[in-house]
């Protein structure tokens, strides 16, 4: 999939008429800016169930989205900044978008810092829940930033209320990458969840039985 | 079919290629290494506690 939508994007989609060639890191910085809000707000969602019901396995998938959520805030501000250099002529604007964007990347350092910092692991997704889930506010202040405030940064190019503004070469593309990313994201979140159990459950019998 | 003519001009990217490029190797390598560390980790975890079970006998 992730081959596919790369052929379109990088192939056969057309040039864009104002940014020219530069356009198409569009295919990795929008799905990985829209995966690292998701996976926050999945993160919280599950911190919040282990929190709320003392469910140890939320709080392990909590744990195990956070990685992968920092890494697609990093791609997302990343190919943002590539991007922004030859589009806007700058690396860097403390722009409403791009500042609240690296506020999210440190929600996602603290979350995992906090929860390193605390021996006790139950005690650590407690605390690490709690601040995830202040968090929160972060994510709808990021997608509407570009609203609010008069930024440097473009108003969205898809939304669902009304008809996308790009050519339907770009967006299927686009779209590719995006469920290419969800699977990714999905596939090692998952993965990661699997090492948290056998290395908290090592002392069950099961663990004894799988290994 | 495709947009470019030929494979140097797809390379060069109109004159975009170190930040198209740029942005797409850093991506790819940032995705491997996550994939390479987690399962290294998940191997050695899983070399520990066979280990380990292997010393203490079943009760």
């Amino acid at each position: 999939m992730t081959i596919i939508g790369l052929i379109i994007g990088l192939g056969i989609a057309p040039t864009d008429h104002q940014q020219g060639n530069s356009y198409r890191i569009i295919f990795i910085h929008v799905p990985a800016a829209w995966m690292s809000m998701l996976i926050y707000v999945v993160m919280a969602f599950w911190a919040a169930i282990g929190l709320i019901f003392n469910a140890r396995l939320a709080s392990m998938l909590a744990l195990s989205l956070a990685p992968t959520g920092a890494i697609m805030t990093f791609i997302a501000l990343w190919t943002g900044a590539v991007w922004g250099k030859p589009t806007w002529g700058t690396w860097w604007v403390w722009d409403a978008r791009l500042t609240s964007e690296l506020v999210l990347l440190f929600l996602y350092f603290g979350f995992l810092s906090l929860h390193a910092s605390i021996d006790d692991v139950r005690k650590a997704d407690r605390s690490a829940a709690l601040l995830a889930i202040v968090g929160v506010i972060n994510v709808p202040i990021i997608y509407f930033s570009v609203k609010w405030w008069n930024t440097l940064h473009q108003g969205a190019s898809i939304s669902l209320t009304k008809a996308p503004t790009m050519a339907t070469q770009m967006l299927s593309g686009m779209l590719i990458m995006v469920f290419a990313f969800w699977m990714y994201s999905i596939a090692v979140a998952l993965y990661r969840c699997r090492t948290l159990i056998l290395e908290r459950e090592r002392h069950t019998t099961w663990v004894r039985e799988t290994v | 079919m495709f947009y470019w003519s030929n494979f140097s001009d797809f390379l060069n990217m109109g004159g975009y290629a170190l930040y198209v490029w740029g942005s797409y190797l850093v991506t790819v390598l940032v995705l491997v290494i996550e994939v390479l560390r987690l399962r290294s980790r998940n191997r050695a975890l899983r070399k520990t506690l066979i280990s380990e079970f292997n010393e203490t006998p079943k009760n």
